[in-house]
């Protein structure tokens, strides 16, 4: 059976991170089908198990792949070396990008208390409060990067009505759980560290644990969707974790 | 596990942090005492093979000078009290048998912003007991035996009569640290560009482990249009909208959205990261293969020490 290869789009390039690291740029503007190529290179990078790669790490824009200097295989010229894996990775076709990450239900109680941005976005957005959350709830997002603290997710898929700026002045602190929006994604804060997102909501799970075995609820190409709760239901779930944890 | 947003963290001079380590005859990858600054007083309830590498602090045992950058036999009950730093920021403190805190994600590091690993996460305070190996009042008179041939004693303690060179802490400033244009560096403006080669930047007050603020002239760029986030690494120095550089170090995060101007060149961090606050620094432009050429070079310098001390030990 022939197999027809998806012309799949090349790199902008592979740029130097540094000099222990390498950067694989598909677009410099936020795009979600690059985005999900991206992640398909990551895996099949990953899988090769080169010795001297020690993390691959998909963005919203590109894919970095970070050496380890100490490494006694590490080539004399990592960065064409790096750049000569891709083009082999691209070359023999990307594992399909539906079979990467899982589908995980997020709860998410929208309650005043936990949402002091909603009112604001609703009347950015010309809609009702119960209209924001019903848009914000009834998408299916993908992860498309895991950074800016361990287990925080940069989901895509965010209904466009709903796309506002950032916050002009962050907060000192948002609490931890946090679902926020800004431009065109949404994110939920793992622990609380101050951020300019607009918050809408609150899960009662636990994103980052550091003793837990996959201690990421989150991994780039996981297909995420909010579920809304009650106040009562969150703090069922919120002491349900806690006794598990 | 940076896909995770997991930082590789670990120690700011990891230069220091091996040689001390070396230097009491353990791995590479046992925990050490990361002392900043101002440093604790400590007491050890056995007997232990110390090696304080690093900075130049003004560390006294039982009121007496106590030798830095060599190993050091102290007998059960010794207090130390590690003082201020004169010449450099940070200085790591090894034991025979390592520090044996219990390991997260693989790690014995601590990283403070989302309080895991190390000691309960968190920085040190008084009362604190830290975990020794349970052999390492064995290990050290085992390992101090080992070094018979170079037995000295200096002020009264038991050492040695070499020491290893100090490869990084700062020997008149304003340091000069290598730095790559960085992939952003085009969009800033002329004037900019060369002010980043050009000025003597001075550490600022407020940073940290997770990245340095570098007082200075304002850098502007031409075009000021949102960056997308992307990745980061050790040495990388973005420019948040006010226009003051941040040199990221052992902590910084994962991924960015500022623009990165340039990245410092992974063989002169070190040296970067022995800068106290007030600390002066100029960047001199290099190319990718001038990076990889300074890495050989500290690389063969760090391997000729840490030899050494292996052959003094007998090995």
């Amino acid at each position: 059976m022939a197999l027809r290869r998806q012309s799949t789009p090349k790199p902008l390039g592979v740029f130097p991170l540094g000099d222990t690291a390498a950067f694989v740029e598909f677009a410099e503007e936020l795009d979600l089908a690059v985005n999900a190529v991206g992640q398909r290179l990551a895996a099949a990078v990953r899988s090769r198990g080169v010795s001297w790669i020690r993390d691959v790490l998909p963005t919203l824009g590109g894919v970095a792949l970070h050496f380890d200097p100490d490494h006694a295989e590490l080539p004399a010229a990592p960065l064409q070396a790096a750049a000569a894996l891709v083009e082999q990775c691209l070359a023999e076709g990307l594992p399909p990008g539906d079979e990467l990450g899982r589908s995980i239900d997020v709860p998410v109680c929208y309650d005043p208390e936990f949402a002091p941005d909603l009112a604001e976005i609703a009347e950015h957005a010309k809609l009702s409060r119960e209209e924001v959350v019903r848009r914000h709830a009834a998408r299916e997002y993908r992860v498309l990067m895991v950074g800016f603290a361990p287990g925080l997710p940069y989901l895509g898929g965010l209904d466009p009505k709903l796309e506002v700026p950032r916050r002009a002045t962050p907060r000192q602190e948002v609490p931890a759980g946090s679902v926020a929006i800004a431009n065109k994604q949404a994110v939920v804060y793992p622990y609380a560290i101050s951020g300019g997102w607009n918050v809408i909501g609150r899960t009662p799970l636990t994103l980052f644990d550091a003793a837990r075995r996959s201690p990421s609820l989150f991994a780039p190409g996981d297909r995420v969707r909010f579920m809304p709760v009650s106040r009562g239901e969150f703090e069922r779930l919120r002491s349900a974790a806690g006794r598990r944890s | 596990m940076q896909h995770l947003g997991i930082v590789p963290g670990g120690a700011m001079d990891e230069v220091a942090h091996r040689l001390a380590n070396a230097m009491v005859g353990n791995f590479d990858d046992e925990a050490t005492l990361e002392i900043t600054v101002l440093g604790p007083e400590l007491v050890f309830d056995e007997a232990v093979l110390v090696a304080i590498c690093g900075a130049e602090f003004e560390v006294k045992s039982d009121g007496r000078p106590f030798p830095l950058n060599r190993p050091v036999f102290l007998a059960a009950g010794a207090r130390l009290v590690t003082g201020r730093a004169l010449r450099g920021s940070r200085a790591y403190l090894a034991v025979a048998g390592g520090v044996q805190v219990e390991p997260v994600l693989d790690s014995r590091s601590t990283y403070l912003p989302a309080a895991f690993g190390g000691h309960e996460g968190r920085i040190l305070k008084r009362g604190d007991a830290l975990p020794l190996s349970p052999e390492a009042s064995s290990l050290a008179a085992q390992r101090y035996a080992k070094l018979a041939k170079s037995a000295t004693e200096r002020f009264g303690m038991r050492t040695v009569r070499w020491s290893a060179p100090a490869l990084t802490a700062p020997e008149h400033e304003p340091i000069v640290a290598h730095a790559m244009e960085g992939q952003h560096f085009a969009s800033f403006e002329p004037a900019s560009q060369r002010a980043f080669f050009e000025a003597t930047w001075r550490v600022s007050p407020d940073s940290n482990r997770m990245g340095y603020r570098l007082k200075g002239p304002k850098l502007a760029r031409e075009k000021a249009n949102e960056i997308l986030s992307g990745p980061t690494c050790l040495g990388t120095v973005q420019v948040p909208p006010s226009g003051t550089p941040i040199a990221l170090m052992a902590d910084h995060q994962t991924t960015g959205g500022y623009p990165k101007i340039a990245e410092i060149a992974f063989a002169d961090v070190p040296r970067v990261a022995q800068l106290a606050p007030g600390g002066a620094l100029r960047f001199a432009r290099c190319t990718l293969d001038e990076a990889h050429e300074l890495r050989r070079v500290a690389k063969a310098r760090v391997d000729a020490s840490l030899r050494s001390i292996a052959w003094a030990f007998g090995r």
